[in-house]
């Protein structure tokens, strides 16, 4: 399948290059936000009914990982309130064309630090608190003002948006998920790019600013640190720029060779088995060590689930891959060998979520007509009673998720090896016992 | 600055305040009364204000588990009390004194401490808590609660009030059949009253039973059993042998809390009291029974009621508590 280039339709040209609609929907969900931080501070301690647990960890969540990330991969950075007020004060503007002369600090970000290790440890450190956060209202308000207030600070000492890029535990296994996606952002023409004079793109020009995301699109080659915020299309003076249709999980056909890139697959696919052990499982001893943070169990819980995502699950991946040869060119074949990790990681993130948003979904009408547990009854669903949603086709959409994901993996399998010149075999036994484990979990 | 400019500014602000500042508003203008698990902090706020005549609005929301709402010495129906959610109930107090609300659900070990105050405020010159009668009979008995009064006799088998019915027809025992005997003693006196007559041991205890029994109603049996059901229970079981579904918690709460006290005889204090244990029950009279209600137990576990039951639900209450000894002919136990 070829590319469909969406922006060739009018209709789309001037939605994206417009920054009217982006902005409206960007207000809509700086207010949603807030209100999700005002209500996990104000609000009702009664994780059900507020409306910062039901809207961000069911609703949110649910588009998340079931439609915005398969399908339109980084689509929710394009829209993600968190970096906002941050870059208005960074730019001193909204709409205007930044000042020539930075208003703050400025600085590059630093070299060592350009990857996504930061990433996986803000993930990690979330999720390790993930039974806490995703029940307690004021927990959930906290880090979602820490988040706000973080890409704040970040905005006003580095340039850009450090925050989304660097730290974002979101952002991280989005751009990751993202290569797989449909939908892309690319140049037209390269020699374009080449002659271009000032690259506006990247340097911002009277026109928009640059790329916010610290990407050169003329070298775009993956979703990955693209973060769809469409300002590349208004700065580019050659109309050089495209949003493209195109088939899933294109990125991954060349695969990447980055550790920290191969670590974060490793750490989704893990923290996925595990939050499905622990807190869809039958075990109470395991969900109990969890929810007591700070104690001696807990502790435990949380060298058990580094210990699997860092050193079990890589060493037996290693193991299967291995070769006696030497540690560069082996270190280059685990993160290559490892894309075929994204697919399999991000359906089991699928089948995962299917089940508590199909559990907890009418939750969200409830929460919509009491957001802050007050008693109100704004649109008349504050008395909606609690059911599981479509508990029949839960278990096969599961398993359809699962073994689809199995299926997608051995295919990226196979290109991966290829580009590694090894066996593929290996790979694929690591993601169909990985597979058997998740369906012994889920089912 | 441009317009566009200026207008985006505008309606940032506008969705920030609308975000913010609207709900805020309202959330000041929402006063809830909050209950959680005693350990928690129980009611907040536990003491409301209310005049006399006026009705009085209360918004009642769970931040925890079910709990449960009702107003000592009133007549009203507990209402429950639903996490994440607002009850609404309109209370009117007919006189002022300062009245007990309580949680009604078993909610946690520390249930019972869920207790706060409304005080009501009028010109009514009877405040609900003064008593016409003066006080409690216990104290006009000058009853120890404290002092151990344990029966020195108890019965092989459990007393039969129909049993004792038909004895106690050719018995000169009227004078036992009423409140005032009743009340003042236990029915152990009674055991020992009855040594003057020809009566076997388990006779006369079949007729200490019916002694008891005709000094109450199946109404007031009933109503005592609802009321032991609702409050009682939960620590000393439904069957009033002290194993209620917060005895182990309790023990286990005093253990830990005895540690520097004298051990086994504290330890003992949080265990509730097993009302099938014959030696102390017919050991002690309703008066003494009314006034560990009335009291509660001073360092225990248990709380005091007197600022919650009316003086006929714990008549009634303690009736139905001696039919754990006692086999009535209503067998309502």
């Amino acid at each position: 399948m070829s590319r469909i280039e969406l922006t060739r339709f009018p209709i789309v040209k001037s939605a994206v290059k417009n920054r009217w609609p982006q902005l409206a929907v960007f207000i809509v969900m700086l207010a949603g936000y807030l209100f999700a931080i005002l209500a996990g501070l104000i609000g009702t301690p009664v994780g059900s009914h507020n409306f910062s647990i039901v809207f961000v960890w069911i609703a949110w969540w649910a588009i998340l990982i079931l439609v915005a990330v398969p399908f339109f991969g980084r689509g929710w950075c394009a829209v993600c309130p968190i970096p906002l007020p941050g870059e208005w004060l960074q730019r001193g503007a909204v709409l205007n064309p930044p000042d020539k002369n930075p208003k703050w600090l400025n600085l590059r970000w630093p070299k060592a630090l350009r990857n996504i290790w930061l990433q996986n440890i803000s993930f990690l450190l979330l999720a390790l608190f993930s039974s806490v956060l995703l029940t307690t209202p004021n927990v959930t308000g906290i880090v979602l003002a820490a988040m706000l207030f973080g890409a704040i600070g970040l905005s006003t000492v580095f340039e850009r948006r450090a925050f989304c890029r660097y730290l974002c535990p979101v952002g991280g296994f989005i751009g990751l998920y993202s290569q797989a996606a449909p939908i892309e952002l690319r140049i037209k023409d390269k020699q374009v790019c080449v002659t271009c004079d000032g690259k506006p793109c990247y340097n911002g020009s009277t026109n928009g600013y640059g790329c916010p995301w610290d990407v050169f699109p003329g070298g775009l080659t993956k979703n990955t640190y693209c973060g769809l915020c469409m300002e590349c299309i208004r700065t580019c003076p050659h109309d050089n720029i495209a949003i493209n249709l195109r088939p899933f999980s294109a990125d991954l056909a060349k695969p990447s060779a980055r550790m920290d890139e191969a670590f974060k697959a490793f750490v989704m696919l893990g923290s996925a088995m595990i939050y499905a052990g622990v807190l869809l499982g039958p075990w109470s001893a395991l969900k109990d060590a969890a929810y007591k943070v700070g104690t001696g169990a807990w502790f435990i819980y949380a060298a058990a689930f580094l210990g699997i995502i860092f050193i079990i699950m890589p060493s037996l991946f290693a193991f299967c891959i291995s070769r006696f040869e030497n540690l560069k060119s082996f270190k280059k074949r685990f993160a290559t060998l490892s894309t075929s990790l994204i697919p399999l990681g991000l359906m089991f993130w699928v089948a995962f979520s299917l089940s508590f948003v199909l559990t907890n979904a009418t939750y969200i009408l409830a929460s919509l007509s009491d957001p802050l547990g007050l008693g109100w009854n704004l649109f008349g669903t504050a008395e909606a009673a609690w059911q599981p949603l479509l508990t029949s086709i839960l278990a096969p959409g599961q398993t359809l998720a699962l073994v689809g994901g199995l299926v997608w993996s051995v295919r990226t399998a196979r290109k991966a090896a290829s580009e590694a010149r090894v066996s593929s075999i290996p790979v694929i036994a690591y993601c169909f016992t990985a597979t058997l484990v998740m369906l012994w979990l889920l089912l | 600055m441009k317009r566009p400019e200026l207008l985006s500014r505008i309606l940032i602000v506008a969705a920030t305040l609308g975000a913010i500042g609207a709900p805020l508003f309202f959330w000041t203008r929402t006063p809830l009364i909050h209950a959680q698990m005693a350990e928690d902090g129980g009611w907040s706020p536990d003491v409301i204000q209310a005049e006399v005549g006026k009705p009085l609005h209360l918004r009642l929301t769970s931040d925890d588990v079910l709990h449960g709402f009702a107003v000592g010495q009133m007549q009203m129906d507990a209402v429950d009390i639903e996490p994440g959610k607002v009850t609404d109930i309109e209370l009117t107090f007919d006189k002022p004194g300062i009245y007990t609300f309580f949680c009604t659900r078993w909610c946690g070990v520390n249930h019972w401490r869920m207790r706060g105050t409304i005080e009501v405020s009028g010109s009514d010159p009877e405040p609900v808590l003064s008593k016409a009668d003066g006080a409690p009979l216990y104290v006009s008995l000058g009853l120890d609660i404290d002092a151990t009064h344990d029966a020195p006799v108890i019965p092989e088998t459990q007393p039969s009030a129909i049993s004792g019915q038909q004895l106690a027809a050719n018995l000169p025992i009227s004078q036992y059949a009423n409140p005032h005997f009743y009340r003042a003693n236990s029915p152990y006196q009674l055991y020992e009253n009855l040594n003057s007559t020809d009566l076997s041991d388990s006779e006369k205890w079949d007729v200490v039973s019916y002694i008891w029994e005709s000094n109450t109603t199946p109404e007031a049996l009933a109503n005592g059993s609802q009321l032991y059901a609702q409050n009682c229970a939960a620590c000393h079981g439904e069957n009033g042998a002290g194993d209620g579904v917060f005895a182990d918690d309790l023990a286990e709460a005093g253990e830990s809390s005895m540690h520097n006290m004298t051990g086994a005889a504290e330890m003992a204090m949080q265990t509730p009291v097993d009302f099938t244990d014959s030696k102390r029950m017919l050991g002690a009279s309703p008066a003494l029974l009314q006034g560990k209600i009335l009291r509660g137990g001073m360092g225990t576990g248990m709380p005091m009621w007197g600022s919650i039951f009316t003086e006929e639900q714990i008549w009634d209450l303690i009736a139905y508590l001696y039919s754990f000894q006692f086999i009535y002919q209503g067998a309502t136990q």
